[in-house]
């Protein structure tokens, strides 16, 4: 039998792992793609609590599968951009490295 | 679904993505990233969500990653060398990242209703993209408007910022 709780384990190790990449990868590309496995690791969660919530009518609770619908939506501008601004750096300093590129460190 | 393809797909999508984090070659993540993606699609489906699935697979596991790995070889972007690393930065992430993993555990853990199985579900969930496409029009309609100006903006966006500025 598989619970919600399972679905949300899931959900958490799989936003766990994309935070992990976040924290301990250098490069820039890498660091999008864990952003990417956290923004679905949301996405998993918020349709497993739609099917959870069943209403009168018998159909899953659509809002939280229309949220994840924008969720989807952002994060392919998110990548454009941000694909964008990383080929923009690229022109300007030769390297897709964080290690490089700290000016704006504190 | 049946337990044995929920841990099948589950364990696909959360082992692929770790290989995301781990590999070292650009290329290697991009395409493991793609595995995931299709695992978290088979898991949409599995909770009979088929438009949210078939989205992740088009938007996702298509466009994205086409995107990525264009820009991964555009950029020409080798394996890293083996560069000094930082060894109590990493700790330190790891840590963080630890805890974290802990405290979602011990709050699904005492999440009580989170231990019922799923309710049955009388109603056909064949036909959702009707379903969805009329919540989206008939009580989202200023978000889904709110998102269009939003792509548009990023469209615009993203041309100014690729474009060579005139030396």
């Amino acid at each position: 039998m598989v619970t919600l709780g399972d679905y949300l384990m899931v959900s958490g190790v799989l936003f766990a792992i994309g935070f992990a990449g976040v924290m301990l990868r250098r490069n820039v590309i890498i660091i999008l793609m864990s952003l990417e496995l956290m923004l679905n690791a949301a996405n998993l969660s918020l349709v497993a609590f739609s099917r959870f919530r069943v209403g009168l009518n018998g159909l899953p609770n659509y809002n939280a599968q229309v949220f994840v619908f924008f969720i989807i939506t952002v994060a392919a501008a998110e990548v454009a951009v941000g694909l964008a601004i990383l080929v923009a750096l690229y022109r300007a300093r030769q390297t897709t490295d964080i290690k490089d590129i700290s000016s704006l460190k504190f | 679904m049946s337990p044995f393809l929920f841990w099948i797909f589950a364990l696909l999508t959360v082992i692929f993505g770790a290989a995301v984090v781990i590999n070292r070659n650009p290329v290697a993540s991009a395409l493991s990233l793609v595995v995931s993606f299709l695992g978290l699609a088979a898991l949409f489906m599995s909770l009979n969500a088929y438009f949210i699935g078939i989205i992740q697979v088009l938007v996702y596991a298509g466009a994205v990653m086409v995107l990525f790995l264009f820009i991964i070889m555009l950029l020409d972007l080798r394996a890293e060398r083996g560069r000094q690393i930082n060894w109590l930065a990493s700790a330190g992430g790891l840590a963080v990242t630890l805890i974290l993993l802990c405290q979602i555990f011990s709050v699904v853990g005492h999440f009580e209703i989170a231990r019922k199985a799923f309710p049955p579900l009388p109603g056909s969930t064949t036909d959702d993209v009707r379903n969805i496409g009329a919540a989206l029009f008939k009580n989202y309609n200023l978000p889904f408007q709110v998102v269009a100006v939003l792509v548009l903006v990023a469209t615009i966006g993203v041309v100014l910022l690729s474009k060579r500025e005139p030396r």
